[in-house]
């Protein structure tokens, strides 16, 4: 059975004064309005979100939102893969349709973090390592330190290409309404930014953020009753690296993105070049290049000569990022695959306002951990 | 305490162990101290948004051993900040690498004691 998507909704990231039930209700709502879907007519509700457990204390947050929503008696599971808790909420619902067992799905994704400070929340997020790792302080911006170093010293990559990513990202956030940051920053203020990680300062990193988007996936065949404007997913797969980050040949290969990249780019029959816009998972700036040699859209170590070139911007062949990265729409763990899927949808049906490029086929790399457990999602215009 | 690295019947040398050897799915049956040898730096870095319990700054570095020919990696604190990649190292115990029950994790849940590289010269 072919998955549609039909409707999508986000709400504002950044700092919010409601909580993980209310963000996700906010989103939730949204999404029905915007499908024009009656919350009767919902089979299955998805919930992605990490640790609204860790975080808020609040759990069983699917079953609160299917009653918040009136969806009961709607079938309803909470997806944590943590921070691609939303592409695994998108492989859910993709699952859900394709099999038959749902004929219209509801995917919400959410987190709540702000009141936390970093030290907290960064603790919360390094509670995936393994213990051997956990114990020395081991966090994901460590890692992305460790990794940023590796790659620029073994592919003698200038430290200002890093510093690229977070320029052009955050020019693109200025144009989304949703983002946390809708500002620009200049090169200077990257490279002279607060050591976070040494080589990676505080504007290689994506803030802390409270947020929630939403996505409705029925058949196509129910699409074209309901709707003129719908996206296809005609590839998505994910993949499993190893637990433990050390432990993997190579540093600066995610064997989980290139896997499940494969794999996407195989059920939809296309290939790197046949992808019109991209949201790549920029948890971290040394991410994008990761990403971006993993799905083959540059040569292992030449990730950075293609943002350098500006391939990457909103004008080149490949614009990445255009809703502003998490980098700087900010990074709501459960909600950020969600809003990935979002902006491909907005991109490939023709609404992505002020963000627009040209776009029939794009894909979102939603990334867990450090590369740990990776969903990739290819969407293309529904005909 | 040691520092083991652990080994299936086919060879293959993990850092830590597994229940069952990653590359072919076999028991790992043996341990391998690596506390008296030595390592080279892969890669490093200092981390200076430490965790609840955590030092600050925080240099962290993954290394690697020579295990009779097979290379096997660790990660773990380093005990100076002047250190660069390639540079030889060896584990130095520490009693408590950070500090239990102030980060998320249940103090009796895990381990807290471990090696730190230091550099050799």
């Amino acid at each position: 059975m072919t998955v549609a998507v039909i409707g999508a909704s986000m709400t504002q990231f950044g700092q919010r004064d409601v909580w993980i039930q209310e963000l996700l209700s906010q989103a939730g709502e949204r999404c029905l309005e915007d499908a024009d879907v009656a919350p009767d007519d919902v089979d299955h509700l998805y919930v992605s979100n990490m640790a609204s457990g860790e975080f808020e204390g609040q759990t069983g947050i699917m079953n609160a939102l299917a009653h918040d929503l009136g969806v009961m008696p709607a079938y309803s599971e909470r997806v944590d893969q943590t921070s691609s808790s939303g592409g695994a909420g998108i492989y859910e619902a993709w699952q859900s349709i394709a099999s038959g067992a749902s004929e219209m799905t509801l995917l919400v994704g959410g987190e709540k973090m702000t009141h936390k400070t970093t030290a907290e929340a960064t603790d919360v997020i390094a509670s995936i390592t393994h213990p051997a790792e956990y114990k020395h302080g081991v966090t994901l911006p460590s890692f992305a330190g460790l990794t940023a170093r590796h790659y620029l010293e073994r592919y003698d990559a200038p430290r200002e290409s890093l510093a690229r990513v977070a320029v052009k990202n955050h020019k693109n956030g200025v144009n989304n309404p949703h983002a946390q940051f809708q500002k620009e920053v200049d090169m200077e203020t990257v490279l002279e930014s607060p050591i976070v990680a040494d080589p990676l300062r505080l504007y290689d990193f994506c803030p802390i953020t409270d947020g929630s988007a939403a996505l409705m996936f029925t058949t196509e065949e129910k699409a074209q009753e309901l709707t003129d404007d719908y996206a296809i997913i005609t590839g998505i797969a994910g993949a499993t690296d190893t637990h433990v980050v050390h432990e993997r040949d190579d540093p600066t290969v995610m064997g989980g993105v290139v896997e499940s990249g494969k794999q996407a780019y195989e059920m939809a029959d296309v290939g790197p070049d046949d992808v019109d816009v991209a949201e790549l998972h920029d948890m971290f700036t040394i991410l994008e290049f990761l990403q971006m040699e993993g799905l083959d859209f540059a040569e292992q170590g030449e990730a950075w000569q293609v943002v350098q070139n500006g391939e990457t911007e909103m004008d080149g062949r490949l614009p990445v990022n255009t809703s502003g990265g998490l980098k700087s729409k900010g990074h709501p763990l459960g909600a950020s695959g969600v809003a990935q899927g979002y902006e491909i949808y907005k991109q490939v049906v023709g609404e992505a306002g002020d963000r627009q490029v040209d776009a029939e086929t794009g894909l979102a790399c939603n990334v867990g951990g450090f590369g740990n457990c990776v969903i990739t999602t290819i969407m293309e215009a529904g005909q | 305490m040691s520092f083991d690295a652990h080994r299936c019947p086919n060879g293959h040398v993990t850092y830590p162990g597994h229940t069952l050897c990653p590359e072919c799915g076999e028991k790992q049956t043996e341990t391998i101290d690596l506390a008296d040898r030595t390592a080279e730096v892969v890669t490093w870095t200092t981390s200076m948004a430490t965790p609840p319990g955590v030092r600050e700054p925080n240099t962290l570095a993954i290394v690697e051993f020579d295990v009779d020919g097979q290379s096997v990696r660790a990660i773990g604190q380093v005990t100076t900040d002047d250190v660069e990649t390639g540079d030889d190292v060896e584990p130095v115990y520490a009693e408590e690498l950070r500090e239990p029950g102030e980060g998320i994790k249940e103090p009796e849940s895990q381990d807290w004691d471990g090696y730190r590289f230091q550099p050799t010269q």
